[in-house]
């Protein structure tokens, strides 16, 4: 039985996450599927009831017992509007199909983290959700004790209802909700013990579904107020420009419906960035109108000049930490950055890790391998393309809209304005979509400069054109491995040089670090003026396609099956690991390689059909797949994925099974045809016409998810099924064609 | 600007706009249904799509002055409370994640299932190729139109 001390709660929510969740013990989920129809449950008439007593930022109930559960961090698909409630319900001990969930606005006082990221919505959030309706329930049962006059411990809960058993007492929690707002938060509160769980570990449905199939306003996009206006930017056609003047101004003020047209500036230029702030296109013209058409009709009207942007210097403000970045003039080929990474390769590089004598081991080697692997840059393309509403009076900052680090960005805004953060509010409405793109909210600040300059509400809105030619892209990376091999095809060196525009993919202490003796990790960065920015799975997208794929050819080249050969490894990793500083736990990873082999069938089937194998760590979890490809018409067919993870105890089953197939389906998209290359600064695609998403015939035929049985720590579940697809691709492509991928998209290549 | 009498969802609606207006501002600028969704301005990603008496039609490049008589349909008028059978199928087979392409998924697996109530994987994908999802979400909606082809009121 676990306690927790009140403070380690009461600041405490949910954290940064992509992340989804479910979770727990198999004989609490198994094959269960419950459907129920939150917005159906509860009378419209208590929608609107203000007279809510709070009991904590989470939980909030009514006299009449209406039971409103707050959800913090934004929802952006992965799930967390229906998971972190439901680990808040479990504690409460109510029914989920009768409560209320809202999506609570940014607020600092009730919340910390309140940002998604990093799939640690839930693994971060987990223990506070759980004190929220532990400690709730607490203030509810002692309040029951207080009017029946009876031992607190004496007052046991069942969905929703106090009970008192030598009195025969019963009571809904809305008839003590008013007493217990008034009792002081317990300092000590009982969790239940996870074989108690009545929620977690059973599937919940998406509690916006009702609203997401019958098109009822959700996104930011659908934001409407009276007397809004509608805002667009035009920014610079490249990377490496600036804006310099409007030159058609007052023809374009003139065309029907527009109101205004006038440069903004994002961040002035004493400010110093923190995490989330960006590097480019820091001028941009606004147009504002009446309708959308009509500012669309003037944004392809107007003309403007530009010029080349100077090279500058500048230190990020990493949380206190100076992070030192130079921007470098000039129009950027992607011929030159090939070009860059293929030389950086040749060069001395940063030694991150180093474990024997690599050097003795090459020189001794019986074999040596070495692969090189490369993947371009890849725009995030949300199906919502970017926008804000925002209405800016002097009094107020009223903003609303879809963002994925709202604290961040209102720090941001608030130094821009000028304003203190007590009169800036900010709504999170679901985003359509995330995956790192969300995080970089400079449209935020766009859209309330624009309302201040004309006063009015605005909602600024991104042509798909501007979501994908405004910047922030997936790094572009290129990494040398090479390997080395005994006689009896043992593996006695392993060197990875890695390097990426402008940041650095590695993580060297990951695996196969600690599974051989003699392993150097290196790597280098090339400055640019392209932004980046985190795309789902960051780093780890591109590292673990490279190092699967180049483990798959190890094994190949020893002579062993590609799982035999990453179990030996991660079995030395666990009994004799070499260093201490390894960041993954090989047991864990082991029995999800072994879940996957057993699944897929991999021993009877390996022979038969074209399987490709991969695994890898990172955001806490461990996922393995195998894929079973074929070449049909010249075309690459998926017949079926086999997916084991291990996230901990799993929240909501169905939901996390959703996001492992969505991550699965979106990687094999990413590594068939994602890249976003430029020309003299411009980006080559600018929609969908040419910029290449996998669609419904490419998906695959068939995928499975099983999770590994444990009661550990609840992960996120927003990226871990992502990185391993690309490697376990092109290892089952290899199989299929006879041709090894070392370059992405892999459609360029087969 | 001019008039325009649209029906729309069995009703009829006047609005007074630019005849080059796609239909897809009109309704969510002009007459508050932002079920139909904005995602690309070009018919590539079909997060836009209506039904045109019946068609999935792409409403981003779709003028209001093209529409004459032709009945609209849309995400807000395929059921009166989310009980048509393929928004059932929807909720089921708990499709979404972040949700926004799904209006769009939905009206085009509609007019699928009208044209064709008992589709097989192939129809369905090259019926549905034009609507991307970024989550990820295909083999959900593969499976919901199956199951709403089986609802004996598909149509």
């Amino acid at each position: 039985m676990k306690t927790q001390s009140r403070r380690s709660f009461l600041k405490a929510s949910a954290l940064s996450g992509g992340g989804f969740m479910l979770g727990l013990y198999q004989d609490v989920f198994a094959g269960q599927k419950i459907k129920s129809s939150i917005s159906n449950a509860i009378p419209v008439q208590f929608l609107e009831s203000s007279n809510f007593n709070e009991l904590n930022g989470f939980v909030k109930i009514t006299a009449d017992n209406v039971i409103k559960i707050m959800s913090p961090n934004p929802e952006g698909g992965q799930g967390v509007k229906t998971s972190m409630p439901m680990i808040v319900a479990e504690e409460l001990d109510v029914d989920f199909t009768k409560i209320i969930i809202e999506q609570a606005d940014l607020d600092t006082k009730h919340f910390t983290r309140q940002f998604i990221g990093g799939s640690q919505a839930i693994h971060q959030g987990y223990t506070a959700l759980r004190m929220a309706g532990a400690t709730a329930r607490q203030m509810l049962r002692e309040a029951a004790a207080q009017k029946w006059n009876v031992p607190v411990n004496e007052i046991s809960t069942e969905l929703g209802v106090l009970y008192h058993k030598n009195s025969g007492k019963l009571a809904k929690y809305g008839e003590m909700a008013t007493t217990a707002a008034q009792i002081p938060v317990p300092r000590d509160v009982k969790l239940k013990e996870i074989k108690d769980f009545k929620i977690i570990g059973k599937s919940q449905r998406n509690v916006d579904l009702d609203k997401i199939v019958s098109g009822k306003p959700l996104f930011g996009i659908d934001t409407k107020v009276d007397g809004m206006l509608i805002a667009m930017i035009v920014h610079p056609p490249a990377m490496g420009l600036k804006f310099k003047a409007v030159q058609n101004e007052s023809v374009v003020k003139k065309m029907k419906g527009i109101k205004d047209v006038f440069p903004i500036k994002i961040f002035n230029d004493d400010y110093e960035k923190t995490f989330f702030d960006t590097n480019q296109f820091n001028e941009v013209v606004a147009i504002v109108g009446s309708s959308t058409w009509e500012v669309m009709q003037a944004k392809k009207a107007l003309k403007v000049s530009w010029d080349e942007q100077a090279a500058f210097s500048q230190n990020r403000n990493m949380n206190g930490r100076k992070m030192a970045e130079k921007i470098p003039t000039g129009l950027e080929n992607s011929t030159d950055h090939t070009t860059k990474l293929a030389e950086g390769l040749l060069k001395p590089a940063n030694i991150r890790r180093k474990d024997g004598d690599v050097e003795n081991a090459f020189k001794n080697a019986s074999k040596v391998i070495e692969r090189t692997y490369n993947a371009p840059f890849l725009a995030h393309n949300c199906m919502e393309p970017m926008n804000f509403f925002a209405h800016v009076t002097d009094e107020k900052v009223s903003l609303s809209g879809p963002l994925q680090k709202p604290e961040f960005t209102e720090q941001a805004l608030s130094t821009r304005l000028g304003i203190p953060l007590e009169k800036i509010d900010i709504k999170l409405t679901r985003l359509g979509g995330g995956f790192g793109r969300r995080s970089y909210a400079h449209w935020l600040i766009e859209a309330a400069l624009i309302s201040q300059k004309v006063k009015a509400p605005v909602k600024l809105i991104y042509t798909r054109e501007d979501d994908m030619t405004a910047g922030i892209y997936r790094p572009s990376y290129s990494a040398k491995y090479r390997a080395a091999l005994d006689a009896n095809n043992n593996l006695i060196g392993f060197h990875v040089k890695v390097g990426g525009i402008p940041q650095t993919p590695l993580a060297p202490n990951r695996f196969p670090a600690g599974a051989v003796d003699n392993y150097l990790a290196e790597d280098f960065t090339i400055d640019t003026n392209i932004t980046v920015g985190s795309y789902r799975a960051p780093h780890s997208n591109f590292m673990a396609a490279a190092e699967q794929s180049f483990l798959d050819e190890i094994a190949e080249t020893a002579g062993k099956d590609p799982i035999t050969f990453r179990l030996d490894l991660l079995k030395r990793a666990k009994d004799n690991p070499v260093g201490k500083n390894n960041d993954y736990d090989a047991n864990r990873f082991i029995k999800v390689l072994e879940l996957v082999k057993e699944k897929s069938n991999w021993e009877s089937t390996k022979s038969l059909k074209k399987l490709g194998f991969s695994a890898y760590f990172c955001h806490d979890s461990y996922a393995a797949h195998v894929l079973d490809v074929e070449m049909k018409e010249g075309l690459p067919v998926v017949n079926k994925v086999f997916c084991a993870i291990d996230c901990g105890i799993v929240i909501n089953p169905d939901a996390a099974k959703n996001m492992s197939e969505g991550g699965i389906v979106d990687a094999i998209g990413a590594a068939m045809y994602g890249k976003m290359a430029f020309s003299k600064g411009v980006p080559e695609s600018n929609n969908f016409h040419n910029y290449r998403m996998i669609r419904h015939n490419e998906a695959p035929k068939a995928i499975e998810i099983h999770f590994v049985e444990n009661t550990e720590k609840p992960t996120g579940m927003g990226e871990p099924a992502y990185p391993p697809v690309h490697a376990a691709l092109a290892n089952a492509l290899y199989k299929a064609t006879g041709k090894r991928l070392y370059s992405q998209p892999f459609s360029e290549n087969l | 600007m001019a008039k325009y009498s649209l029906k729309i969802n069995g009703k009829t609606q006047q609005v007074d706009v630019d005849p080059s207006t796609p239909i897809l501002w009109v309704l969510r600028d002009h007459l508050n249904m932002p079920g139909t969704k904005f995602g690309c301005g070009m018919a590539q990603c079909g997060a836009c799509t209506i039904h045109l008496d019946g068609n999935a039609t792409r409403s981003c490049v779709l003028p209001v002055s093209a529409i004459g008589k032709s009945a609209i349909t849309t995400i807000e008028g395929l059921s009166e409370n989310g009980t048509h059978p393929v928004q059932k199928a929807w909720l089921e087979h708990d499709v979404a994640q972040c949700g926004y392409c799904q209006s769009g998924q939905i009206m085009s697996a509609t007019a699928l299932l009208k044209s064709n109530p008992k589709p097989t994987d192939e129809d369905i994908d090259n019926a549905m190729s034009g609507n991307i999802c970024r989550c990820g979400t295909y083999l959900r909606i593969k499976e919901a139109i199956k199951t709403a082809a089986n609802t004996s009121n598909a149509k």
